[in-house]
């Protein structure tokens, strides 16, 4: 198909805006999926994401209308996604901005439809929901076009679920949306946006054909690592894999590579083709580094082999997941695990959990540190308890902050900034009643409960997004927590000197609920370096017997304390202590640093 | 309160068990199991009566209220039972134990039927709530051999016995012993509660003084458990769960207070009264405790013969239909093997304030968590014998449970 008949575009939206709702409808508009065989939602394929309304990879779905091939490429909404969503937006020319009527536009909506614009996409957008009774279409049209600049006139109103408005919406893509530019004679270049792997037909690669043209059993090459493969397949997503002879420049489609390595073909890659290769590759991604880190221990130490094998799995198509070795004295032996975000964390651990049946105790998140020693040493530290002692100087990662809330909010936003060592950047208002706060923040103070924190003291309210916006040098001290006089490493913690105490004092607190009382009394201490900030006492238990046992109760009663023995073995064993694995999510259980 | 028939398993649970039932006692001419070929010799009987007024709130026994009608059929199918099984029983008996339900609730023809069917033995003892003891029902039993009688007094707080769901007040029991000692009962015991919602140290303080008072030969104080699923656990399981703490010091005052007045603490929820020339210790209990075999009949009632356990069918029905056809009852078998045996031993064992000897269970001894909680006070350890200290004691379960090896070996690590 000639190029000035492909529309390249995806949806950008807020989870629970009603993407996946425009994508069904969009399909079924264009007869590529019938009623019948609809299931709901069909682009977010994993359980999981369907489950938390949440889409974690991009998948591209070609559709026909009026004459016009569309490629619809889906885009994960989160802001832990950014890089994910940079990559799908760079197969396209254009995207559909999506906003609730009743909820008007969210921070990472619209984090997300800068990145579009800074990716020179054409910006169409779309107010969903408007046949719900609490509904503001004009208001949140004004919104959206004070925002993004352009008139609120051009802001269409559909409402998704019931149909309305959506063939309006294909118009507008053909319309507002360019044809992609690409030269179909020159070299083949074909962008690979993303990649999910076959355990029978190996490596299957997303791309976005650029210029050229492959055709199948012509020798292909992965310009940045040099891997050659012969193509098993080529074809596109109508949505179920649909095989072609071709694919062409300006369109989307799939390479399935045969490749049953993963590592050989990297996402951003450029491929080409052997016999007439390109001479220079498309621009790539900007590579993302994990921010936030924290250890993942099998409850039952003997998973460990499952657990690697598990997270070798899960890294071919996640490729932001960093994992290496730890070994803690505590939780034994584990991974260090690197996310982009809180959300990935999140994602990452119930993936492991559910598809590959794990059991898993994960540790408090923090974020990576540079340190320099007093040697003059830098060493970037993931791992709290390998914080060195003679300490020069610790920069830390500071985040810029969107806030959107109502203005009602305005001040428990503030009050929770505060708390949390937040720098006041500037204060927008959106519309009278919305307003758009930016802070400068410690990331450190974000990965624990920040985001809980602040939807709790806006009643929901807030919208939340934040980028990196480098290091800064801070006031900090590491935290040990000893039980029963023994330092446990997986409880130690990196905080602002200020916030130190009444941290390590509530930890401690936290903790003597946690720990079962034992035989005898555990004191519990926070301490930096061997001064001790605060301590508690779990108190020796005095009473813990079956009441009566005759004749009848003997099989049940033994049966019970072997339970109790079994219940025993879940613990983790601190010197003479048993600790439960829940007690080492205690920080995370902290009142919110309330003073 | 009533020994040998706490039966955690419904009724749903003995499905299909008439087809596992024991073929007859040709299972004991060994062979098969590597047992020698002579006939076991059990000298405790344990005889279950599941019938009471009515049900109390907190029970999870095998217990049905009411049935008068049905209460001369089942003790004629009690003694069907006993008499298909008199090959296993001793010539001469140690403990007889009537235990129910209320085995003085049972019509008196029917009492008497089964009395005298019976077996004698050194100590036979029958359970009785207080209001049932009337002095034709203390005549009764005394002419019919019985020398012990168990007394479920649980509380003597008006209040605590109404929320309990008991018919007897505290007059009650007191009227009950005496009318007792008056028919030349000379060994009585009484069943206490502690941990009754609402239960204040003050109250478990009256309780052990109007116990006390009535000088019983033994007392058993337990504490309530609410079975998750019983009525009683729905209505005060959060009470419950807020008292948990108080209990501790319950435990500990009941020990103080008792031992202190000349009684005996010698199993963890018994005390016996100290008196030279008589063991005032339930005979029939130190029998399951020592880890004798002992028989079981009636609905619900457990045996343990020989490394083999079963447990009768909990239905009645079921219970009354299979003596009358000359058959054994619809059982569920378990078979101990000699490990579980022995943890059986060291468990029950450690409830004693007996020693247990190292040498009989150290198959089954952590020997790592022996040193442990030696080190802790918490078990003297003379190398041969073992025994909980008093501070032990009150933690006997979580000591037992460490104290003892598991089948699975990764646990035994």
């Amino acid at each position: 198909m000639d190029l000035s008949h492909i529309r390249n575009f995806s949806i950008i939206a807020h989870i629970d805006h009603g993407k996946s709702t425009l994508a069904d409808r969009i399909l079924e508009l264009t007869h590529a999926i019938s009623k019948r065989e609809m299931r709901e939602q069909v682009l977010d394929s994993m359980d999981l994401e369907r489950e938390r309304g949440i889409t974690i990879k991009a998948q591209a779905v070609r559709v026909q209308w009026k004459g016009h091939e569309l490629n619809l490429i889906d885009t994960p909404g989160h802001v832990d996604f950014t890089y994910e969503v940079s990559r799908s937006l760079q197969a396209c020319e254009g995207a559909l901005l999506v906003v609730d009527a009743a909820q008007g536009i969210e921070a990472q909506t619209l984090a997300n439809a800068y990145l579009a614009i800074e990716n020179n996409l054409e910006i169409v957008p779309v107010i969903n929901k408007i046949d719900l009774p609490q509904a503001d279409p004009e208001g949140t049209a004004i919104e959206v076009a004070t925002l993004l600049g352009g008139a609120p006139e051009h802001v269409l109103a559909i409402s998704a679920k019931s149909g309305v408005g959506v063939e309006a919406v294909l118009e507008a893509v053909i319309e507002r949306i360019p044809p992609p530019a690409g030269d179909p004679s020159a070299s083949a270049r074909a962008l690979v946006f993303d990649s999910s792997y076959d355990q029978y037909r190996g490596v299957v690669a997303f791309v976005r054909m650029v210029d050229g043209s492959f055709t199948r059993r012509q020798a292909l090459k992965a310009m940045a690592l040099g891997t050659e493969f012969e193509p098993e397949e080529l074809g596109f997503f109508s949505p179920s894999m649909t095989p072609v002879e071709k694919l062409t420049a300006g369109e989307v489609g799939y390479i399935v590579t045969g490749l049953k390595d993963v590592a050989r073909l990297r996402v951003g890659d450029t491929i080409t083709t052997v016999t007439k290769p390109a001479t220079d590759p498309l621009p790539g991604y900007k590579e993302v580094k994990p921010m936030v880190f924290a250890g993942l221990f099998p409850t039952d130490s003997d998973a460990y082999p499952e657990l690697r094998e598990a997270l070798e799995k899960l890294k071919l198509n996640d490729a932001a997941l960093l994992y290496e070795p730890e070994t803690s004295k505590a939780l034994g032996f584990g991974f260090r695990c690197g996310f982009l975000g809180l959300l990935h964390m999140e994602i990452v651990r119930e993936r492991l959990e559910r598809e590959f049946d794990l059991d898993l105790l994960v540790t408090a998140p923090n974020v990576a540190y540079r340190v320099k020693t007093n040697a003059g040493v830098e060493v970037e530290v993931h791992n709290p308890s390998e914080m060195p002692n003679d300490l020069d100087e610790v920069t830390e990662p500071y985040i810029r902050a969107t806030v959107i809330v109502p203005k009602e909010f305005v001040g428990s936003v503030m009050e929770l900034s505060g708390e949390r060592r937040g720098r006041f950047d500037h204060m927008e208002y959106l519309s009278e009643q919305r307003v758009m706060l930016i802070y400068e923040l410690p990331l450190g103070e974000i990965v624990l409960d920040f985001y809980d924190q602040l939807k709790s003291r806006t009643r929901g309210y807030a919208s939340f997004d934040y980028d990196l916006s480098g290091f800064r040098e801070g006031d900090l001290v590491r935290i040990d927590i000893l039980v029963g006089g023994e330092p446990v490493d997986a409880l130690s913690l990196i905080l602002h000197r200020d916030r130190a105490y009444d941290t390590g004092r509530k930890l401690v607190e936290k903790l003597r609920e946690e720990i079962p009382r034992q035989f005898f009394d555990v004191p519990i201490q926070a301490a930096i370096g061997s001064r001790v900030i605060a301590r508690e006492t779990v108190k020796a238990k005095r009473k813990d017997v079956l009441a009566k046992c005759y004749g009848g109760d003997i099989t049940r009663k033994r049966k019970l304390l072997e339970k109790q023995k079994k219940g025993k073995k879940r613990m983790k064993q601190v010197g003479s202590v048993e600790v439960p694995q829940e007690a080492f999510l205690a920080v995370l259980k902290l009142d919110g640093g309330k003073k | 309160m009533k020994p040998n028939s706490s039966l955690s398993a419904a009724a749903a649970d003995m499905r299909g068990c008439g087809s596992q039932r024991l073929s007859d006692d040709r299972r004991w001419e060994g062979g098969a199991r590597g047992e020698p070929a002579v006939p076991p010799v059990i000298r405790h009987l344990y005889v279950h009566v599941p019938f009471c007024s009515r049900r109390c709130d907190y029970c999870d026994f095998v217990s049905l209220a009411g049935q008068r009608d049905r209460h001369d059929r089942y003790a004629r199918a009690l003694l069907a039972e006993l008499e298909l099984e008199r090959d296993l029983l001793a010539s001469e008996l140690e403990t007889v134990y009537l235990g129910g339900g209320t085995p003085t609730f049972l019509e008196p023809e029917a009492l008497r039927t089964l009395l005298e069917g019976l077996p004698g033995a050194s100590e036979l003892t029958v359970e009785a709530n207080p209001e049932t003891v009337t002095p034709a029902l203390a005549g009764a039993l005394v002419e019919a051999g019985v020398n012990r009688v168990s007394l479920g007094a649980q509380s003597f707080q008006p209040r605590l016995l109404e929320l309990l769901g008991r018919r007897a007040g505290p007059a009650d029991v007191r009227r009950a012993v005496e009318t007792l000692r008056d028919a030349g009962v000379d060994n009585i015991s009484l069943d206490l509660l502690y941990g009754i919602p609402g239960q204040r140290r003050a109250d478990l303080d009256a309780d052990l003084d109007e116990a006390l008072a009535l000088a019983p030969e033994q007392l058993s104080c337990y504490e309530l458990e609410a079975k998750p699923g019983t009525r009683f656990a729905r209505a005060h399981g959060a009470e419950l769960a807020e008292q948990a703490d108080a209990l501790e010091d319950h435990l500990e005052r009941i020990v103080e207070r008792l031992t202190t007045s000349g009684y005996r603490w010698y199993e963890t929820a018994n005390f016996a009264r100290i008196e030279s020339g008589r063991d005032l210790r339930a005979a029939h209990n130190l029998g399951y405790w020592r880890g004798h075999d002992y028989l079981g009949i009636g609905m619900g009632a457990v045996s343990t013969v020989r490394g083999l356990r079963w447990r009768n069918v909990p239905l009645l029905s079921r219970y009354l239909a299979a003596p009358g056809r000359k058959e054994k009852p619809p059982r569920e078998t378990e078979a101990l093997d000699e490990a579980t045996r022995l943890r059986e031993r060291l468990m029950l064992g450690l409830r004693l304030d007996e020693p247990v000897a190292l040498a009989e269970v150290e198959a089954v001894l952590d020997r790592e968590a022996l040193v442990r909680f030696s080190l802790l006070g918490l078990v003297e350890n003379d190398g041969k014998l073992l025994t909980l200290t008093s501070r032990g004691r009150m933690l006997g379960g979580a000591i037992s449970a460490d104290l003892i090896l598991w089948p699975d070996t990764s646990l035994a690590a």
